[in-house]
């Protein structure tokens, strides 16, 4: 029983630490709350459900979300965020949330307000061992969040465009004065953070067949309580805290019931840690 | 249209001047953002709706308590303030206003998800307030705020705000006590959001959780940015443009927040400081800048 709640609670924490990926990478370069980044979240899952109505193949809907997000993403930077530089971190994180209104009812107007069913079927398996179960779609969701983690990874630690959204992140200007393409490593790290948030929405659309205009409030605002625990802007403690609240929630609501809301709990846990530890549970040494 | 639709109009305008006003004395005056301000709408509210049916107090009473408690909870919010800064701050704020909507949600004593009923009107002197002697109430304490923020302006407060809010460094070496500043920036501004959650209880007579989630914070946080933050007249102008918007655009009920979300986006773009904001605000904060980025 609590080897099935962990394993639960596993899932359901990779797919945060999925979305709060994106949204901490973007921090991390932008200096920007990215509230919309839960926008991009159902347009991917909206982007999912039409591609996969068009051709039932869950993979290539999976490519047509991500590939719509990011144009998405880019769009956002490009046309909203990049003329933002430099104002008070108010003034981008009003536009971001105007942006997700903006975009949730965008998506009831043109899909209705009601859920929609995704219905991808797969070829029905599913792991058994000493009683827990894995099923089919959470079998994929553990696969492709593994995949996409591994090739954030790689971008950042092996390639020339992960050591410029480090110079970015540490100073624009001087970045860009010593040849850095800011423009361009802004660019490609929104776009890749909004392929992880849509690949996220639409992961999630199927594991609960649902797809609905307001399914990124809940995100929008548990990622950004996930963001702060990991230390804004640091990968690898945003994963750590996008699993450690999954597993806190699987854990709370299987034990002690719904006393405690689950929704709650990111947030309850987030001014706790930034009273004790003002810069999240696995802050970098000197950042911030 | 009859002189009650009227009225109602008239007093859900007074109630969002009032928070509009409340919201720019913490993120207009002392720059500190916030969004979790529905939240303390939602306890005073809730504390006069509970002292007025459960306790028997009256509305006279549960006015200034409801403004104590809200005050209270925001001094510990305050506290927060004084350990996390900008974005950290903004998350935080948001948070709070998740956990305290969840409290009133999901605890029985405040009436769970069915909420809290038959809130008696005020009545004075046996006599009971109708909509025309709660516009005229609503009016009062609007006027009574507004000349607040003009006084708050001009004290020996109001400055340090101000300097607080445009460089809070420079401020503390020129010996200003930041912290106790903050603090009294929270206190006033929740206070003042708690009073107005007293108002429009016994005004609508019945309230629940749903009533002070997050997207009001951010409706509240949008009119005092749109009309100008660290200004009443912004504050006001903001709260009375894009609360009347609904009334007037019945026709663009469907869009509604599509407008919104887009306006806010538009507004940003090209006028940050708002429509009647000082700029001298929006250019402080950018000298500021880079030394945060290298942060």
């Amino acid at each position: 029983m609590i080897l099935q709640q962990l394993v639960n609670g596993l899932i359901i924490g990779s797919i945060y630490a999925l979305i709060a990926l994106g949204l901490t990478m973007i921090y991390g370069v932008l200096r920007i709350l990215h509230v919309a980044h839960a926008g991009i979240y159902a347009l991917g899952a909206y982007a999912g459900l039409v591609a996969y109505g068009l051709s039932q193949s869950f993979l290539l809907a999976l490519l047509a979300a991500m590939v719509v997000a990011g144009a998405a993403g880019f769009g956002i930077q490009r046309y909203i965020y990049r003329p933002l530089f430099g104002t008070p971190p108010l003034v981008p994180l009003i536009a971001s949330i105007g942006l997700f209104i903006f975009m949730e009812d965008l998506y009831r107007l043109i899909f209705g307000p009601n859920i929609i069913p995704l219905n991808a079927v797969w070829p029905s398996f599913a792991l058994q061992w000493r009683g827990v179960k894995v099923t089919e779609t959470q079998l994929v969701i553990l696969l492709v969040t593994g995949l996409l983690l591994a090739v954030v990874w790689f971008f950042t630690e092996k390639t020339r465009l992960g050591l410029a959204w480090k110079a970015v992140a540490q100073d624009l200007e001087i970045a860009q004065a010593m040849g850095v393409n800011a423009n361009l490593a802004v660019a490609s790290n929104v776009v890749l953070g909004s392929v992880l948030a849509a690949a996220a929405g639409v992961l999630v659309a199927a594991n609960y067949n649902e797809v609905y205009p307001t399914m990124g409030s809940v995100p929008a605002y548990k990622m950004l309580a996930i963001v702060v625990l990991g230390g804004l802007g640091n990968p690898v403690g945003t994963v750590l805290a996008g699993l450690l609240i999954g597993l806190v929630e699987t854990l709370v609501v299987a034990y002690l019931g719904y006393k405690l809301p689950r929704d709650a709990i990111a947030f309850l846990a987030l001014i706790l840690v930034l009273m004790l530890k003002p810069q999240g549970l696995f802050a970098r040494k000197g950042v911030g | 249209m009859s002189l009650y639709y009227y009225l109602v109009v008239g007093i859900t305008l007074g109630l969002y001047s009032l928070l509009s006003l409340s919201l720019n004395i913490i993120t207009g005056y002392a720059g500190q953002p916030t969004l979790g301000h529905a939240a303390f709408f939602g306890i005073g509210a809730y504390t006069s709706a509970l002292l007025t049916t459960r306790a028997g107090l009256n509305f006279w009473l549960a006015l200034p308590l409801s403004f104590l408690t809200a005050a209270l909870v925001g001094w510990v919010v305050g506290l927060a303030s004084l350990r996390v800064k900008e974005d950290f701050l903004a998350i935080t704020t948001m948070g709070i206003n998740f956990v305290v909507v969840s409290f009133f949600l999901y605890s029985p004593y405040f009436g769970g998800a069915l909420g809290l009923g038959n809130i008696p009107a005020p009545a004075l002197f046996g006599f009971s307030f109708d909509k025309t002697a709660y516009f005229g109430l609503v009016a009062v304490v609007t006027t009574a705020v507004i000349l607040f923020s003009r006084f708050l302006e001009k004290t020996w407060m109001g400055l340090a705000f101000r300097a607080l809010r445009d460089d809070e460094e420079a401020a503390l070496a020129n010996g200003i006590k930041v912290q106790a500043f903050k603090l009294w920036a929270f206190v006033l501004g929740t206070g003042l959001a708690g009073l107005t959650g007293s108002l429009y209880a016994h005004h609508i007579t019945f309230i629940s959780a749903g009533d002070f989630g997050f997207p009001l914070s951010i409706t509240v946080l949008a009119m005092a940015v749109f009309g100008g933050l660290g200004t009443v007249e912004g504050a006001l102008a903001g709260a009375l443009i894009l609360g009347l918007a609904p009334e007037v655009f019945r026709f663009l009920a469907d869009y509604r927040m599509l407008v919104y979300g887009g306006l806010l986006v538009v507004m940003m773009l090209f006028k940050p400081s708002g429509l009647l904001g000082r700029t001298e605000l929006k250019i402080n904060l950018f000298r500021r800048l880079p030394a945060r980025r290298r942060g």
